[in-house]
């Protein structure tokens, strides 16, 4: 089991903040696509993988970050700080 | 050790630039930089509401300002960034170094705000009387990260 954290637009879009749920994924980008797949909020959410930051255990990560041992990945949009 | 603050509340910029500065024992230069609400919807903006990741957030920020430490030889840093509603004219964070010389506290400052720009988890979203819209990322936000990657 994994912890899933949302972020801004994508939290809005999948319709919750966070939930834990059961991955064969073992990669970011894998992990996007069999998220894709599970209602129309995530498909909207996740339509455009270039649009999407992820950060696996609190560090940023890219589509080919491994996730096998992590405890939590996070999905967002571009950070907007300052 | 560089000093980061996450807070929902307002702040008084001059009072922290006061106690930054006093803890300096042998600096010679200390910058700042404060970045403020502003209505880039030119009329309209009725408060903006920032998001954070808390956790990553501290640990983003303290991992940029450990790398401007060592960058530039600092003998400190501090950052404060706020989260929550606030309103147009309300100072949003604001960024200090401080250094033996001018030159290395000045870089310092920009490399802080160029990297938490868009490496720090912070989503703004600004409130209009049209509705609320996310801010989006600027390419030249992204751009301005490739400059120091050249060895500053």
């Amino acid at each position: 089991m994994i912890e899933l954290r949302y972020f801004a637009w994508v939290r809005e879009r999948v319709g919750t903040g966070h939930e834990t749920v059961h991955t064969d994924a073992e990669t970011v980008g894998a992990l996007i696509e069999e998220l894709k797949g599970r209602d129309e909020g995530y498909a909207f959410a996740f339509s455009d993988p270039g649009a999407i930051r992820a950060a696996v255990d609190q560090e940023l990560a890219g589509p080919d970050t491994p996730i096998a041992g992590a405890k939590e990945v996070a999905f967002f949009p571009p950070m907007t700080g300052g | 050790m560089p000093e980061i603050v996450v807070q929902a509340e307002p702040f008084d910029m001059g009072e922290r630039l006061n106690r930054f500065a006093a803890r300096q024992e042998n600096a010679g230069a200390v910058v700042s930089f404060s970045g403020i609400v502003r209505d880039a919807a030119a009329g309209g903006l009725t408060a903006m509401e920032i998001e954070h990741f808390p956790g990553m957030t501290e640990k983003a920020l303290s991992g940029i300002a450990g790398e401007a430490m060592t960058r530039w030889s600092l003998m400190d840093a501090f950052i404060l960034h706020r989260y929550g509603r606030m309103g147009q004219g309300e100072t949003i964070m604001m960024v200090a170094t401080a250094a033996r010389h001018r030159g290395e506290a000045f870089a310092a400052a920009e490399f802080l705000m160029d990297y938490l720009k868009s490496r720090a988890p912070f989503w703004k979203k600004e409130f209009t009387f049209e509705g609320a819209a996310w801010v989006e990322a600027r390419e030249e936000d992204e751009e301005a990260l490739s400059r120091w990657s050249s060895g500053g």
